[in-house]
């Protein structure tokens, strides 16, 4: 029994974290945000460099070979620092869903070598989401049709787009025909692993979430500490520290639980969902918590356009009902809670 | 990351669960806080401290396993899971025995920790004083060396166990020109010695879990005291730690809670779904519980990598205070007109552990450091928050 993570894992965890805080600053990301496609290629670029494309994307296609444990301290920062990036869907998800295929595939042969190189971007498309996010710009979609996975290219879909309140999210309606030249998996293995992309999906999510809640509260600190009214820092006032040490402890009793998740999906473990499903709910009031309080310290500033809080507490509600609402992880939590002889209790925290 | 237990860290749950089995009373015993259930929980410390299970973590030649924060965490949830008795001797076990361990003197360890795992001396905490509460550092209480004494005059107040414990700990004034946290010392003292007088208080639920304690000219030896002279404000600051840290509250305690809740709603599912926030929250009770495991799960690992308790610590205990509070509300809005019934009495069967877990959730926020305190620290040492 070990919850740390290596030195490896977090001096990788720690020059990413400092990579983006130069290169990721508030006022790039508004740039990219008054773009076109939402995306910048030369962020994208610079993510491949430091090798996030090709963390997960298995040695023999040129890639790193890590896995999910890697992935979630990595996610925090990405989350941290609001990173508008179709990232995850195609250096993880898609990496996820390409290992379930035959090691002759297309997916494998062709397009894993172009996304540990971050010259590819996949979307993936699940009804789950109502939408596709980065639909436009992707070299490949990765679509669902009654569980069976089918890898369909731009050339094939029709995209209408529906801006999101996060501007920096690119979500489209897609039309498309599966034809068995599509069909990358049937719904027998194809069932499974839609879970497995889900649930991954879900961690991801939690972690970006929890990275967002630790920047909006990091927001509210700095600018509670400036801030002077009545001749001192609000900060220095009761009330206002209170708002802000209830976000902290939300954030480090979320932490453990996303961490647990991402380890459980690493081992295949059956009780993965519903970790899943809790590290979403606690990731979830982590960041609705941090938005609601970050905006609270931050007065009428937190109401504008102008302060940088904005960004992160749109990017938080937009994640919290993606893959999975709070209804569905929820739903999915209680039912696996309140089953019969459920695993439940002391002793029964990791499963055995 | 290993998220799983070794093979010997499976063989000594196996060990610990057996035991448990084997001794756990078949009766719950009485509260403590009676003069016969604090000696039915005496003789439980030293069955306890029979088979070696009283302070795991101790070394071996003081009573204990020498066993480390995995295992104690193994041990705890095996403990709760027994439902065995609440520890009676918990100021002594996990709070002071980790300062003595770091404090103490090897004469001190030795004259105090076996006997302590051994129930034989029972303890109780002396920090707060009527104008020191929260201000813990307002304390005016004095002990003033007189020869190989100190002579000690004042009053504690909200003394946990106090009413029928052995032994007290607590901070004195020994420089009484000191300010604030200077010219403060830890000092150790019989409860029976010349000069105390104890006025036990009545709690919520009747009965004297803490005390006032008065100090007439009361002579103790200097061997008594932990630490340097003067530096007892320090001395008890460890001991704080633990107490919000992790040895006060393990979390099994709350997970068997949250798991008893579960079968409560499970119980009375159908009148209870009539309220959709009940569900909602059995549910969330669920998840605080086993998200307060993981953090201390995930704190135990870093510790055992040579790293330190930290001023997050202070979020355990709002988070654990909370949670407790939420579970017992949450199993009395499902038990509903019964809730009420004391919890000694036969009707109460069902309801009357609850209420009595409800009345005593009411004080966690209060003690071991308020959870406004609490938030300061957060705010102040975690976030870097101006005074």
């Amino acid at each position: 029994m070990d919850f740390t993570f290596t030195e490896d894992q977090l001096s990788l965890r720690d020059a990413i974290h400092k990579f983006l805080m130069v290169e990721a600053a508030p006022e790039l990301l508004r740039e990219i945000w008054e773009t076109e496609i939402g995306r910048s290629a030369e962020l994208r670029a610079k993510l491949a460099d430091q090798g996030l494309t090709a963390l997960s994307v298995p040695e023999a296609y040129g890639g790193m070979g890590l896995g999910d444990v890697d992935w979630v301290l990595i996610q925090q920062e990405l989350g941290y620092y609001a990173i508008p990036d179709s990232l995850t869907a195609t250096a993880y998800l898609a990496v996820y869903l390409s290992k379930a295929l035959p090691e002759n595939s297309a997916l494998k042969k062709h397009w894993l070598p172009k996304i540990a190189d971050g010259s590819a971007r996949v979307a993936v498309g699940h009804p789950i989401n109502p939408f596709v996010a980065d639909a436009a710009n992707a070299n490949l979609l990765l679509l669902w049709h009654d569980d069976e996975l089918h890898g369909v290219l731009p050339a094939d879909v029709t995209l209408t787009l529906h801006p999101s309140i996060d501007s920096s999210r690119r979500l489209y309606r897609v039309a498309w025909t599966p034809t068995a030249k599509s069909r990358l998996c049937g719904a027998d293995k194809g069932a499974a692993l839609w879970q497995g992309t889900i649930d991954r999906a879900g961690v991801a999510i939690a972690a970006q979430l929890l990275g967002l809640a630790q920047r909006m509260l990091d927001l509210g600190t700095d600018y509670a500490a400036q801030r002077k009214q009545f001749g001192k820092p609000i900060g220095s006032f009761q009330a206002v520290k209170h708002h802000l040490a209830d976000v902290a402890v939300k954030i480090e009793f979320a932490r453990p639980v996303v961490q647990r998740a991402a380890y459980a999906l690493s081992r295949h473990d059956p009780q993965a969902a519903r970790y899943v499903s809790h590290a979403r709910l606690a990731a979830g009031e982590a960041a609705r918590l941090a938005a609601r309080k970050g905006i609270q310290v931050h007065g009428a500033m937190g109401y504008t356009w102008e302060a940088d809080l904005q960004m992160f507490m749109k990017r938080a509600w937009a994640l919290d009902a993606i893959w999975g609402d709070a209804i569905f992880h929820k739903a999915r939590l209680a039912e696996a809670v309140l089953a019969d002889g459920a695993p439940l209790g002391p002793s029964e925290t990791f499963t055995h | 990351m290993r998220l799983e237990y070794t093979e010997r860290q499976k063989k000594f749950r196996t060990e610990v669960r057996e035991w448990m089995a084997a001794n756990v009373p078949k009766q719950p015993l009485q509260s403590f806080d009676t003069r016969e259930g604090f000696e039915q929980h005496r003789a439980w410390e030293a069955k306890l401290n029979e088979g070696r299970w009283s302070a795991v973590t101790w070394p071996k030649e003081l009573g204990g396993r020498s066993s480390d924060l995995i295992d104690w965490l193994i041990f705890e949830e095996e403990y709760w899971r027994a439902s065995a008795p609440l520890r009676v001797n918990q100021n002594g076990v996990f709070l002071l025995a980790p300062t003595l361990m770091e404090y103490g003197t090897d004469e001190q360890k030795a004259r105090f920790l076996p006997r302590m795992a051994a129930g034989q001396d029972i303890w109780a905490q002396g920090w707060s004083e009527p104008g020191a509460g929260s201000d813990m550092a307002a304390i005016r209480s004095k002990a003033i060396k007189d020869g190989d004494h100190y002579v000690i005059n004042g009053q504690k107040t909200w003394s946990t166990r106090a009413a029928f414990a052995d032994w007290c700990f607590g901070l004195f004034r020994t420089d009484p020109d000191s300010q604030r946290h200077h010219g403060l010392t830890f000092v150790l003292f019989p409860l029976d010695l010349p000069g105390i007088t104890i006025r036990p208080i009545k709690q919520l639920n009747g009965l004297p879990g803490f005390a006032e304690i008065f100090f007439d000219n009361v002579r103790v030896p200097v061997a008594n005291r932990m630490g340097p002279e003067g530096q007892g404000w320090n001395v008890a600051m460890a001991t704080a730690g633990f107490e919000r840290g992790l040895m006060l509250r393990s979390p099994a305690r709350f997970q068997k809670t949250a798991h008893n809740l579960v079968a409560l709603y499970q119980r009375h599912r159908e009148r209870a779904d009539r309220d959709p926030s009940i569900r909602d929250a059995v549910l969330k009770s669920y998840m605080d519980a086993e998200a307060y495991a993981l953090s201390t799960y995930q704190t135990a690992s870093r510790l055992l990598r040579g790293g330190q308790i930290g001023p997050e610590a202070s979020t355990n205990k709002i988070f654990w205070s909370e949670l407790d509070l939420l579970m017992h509300e949450t199993a009395l809005r499902i038990l509903g007109a019964h809730g009420e019934l004391m919890p000694d009495t036969a009707a109460a069967a069902e309801s009357g552990p609850w209420l009595d877990g409800f009345l005593f959730a009411q004080a966690g926020p209060i003690y071991a450091g308020s959870n406004e305190i609490q938030r300061n620290i957060i705010a102040e040492r975690m976030l870097g928050l101006p005074r």
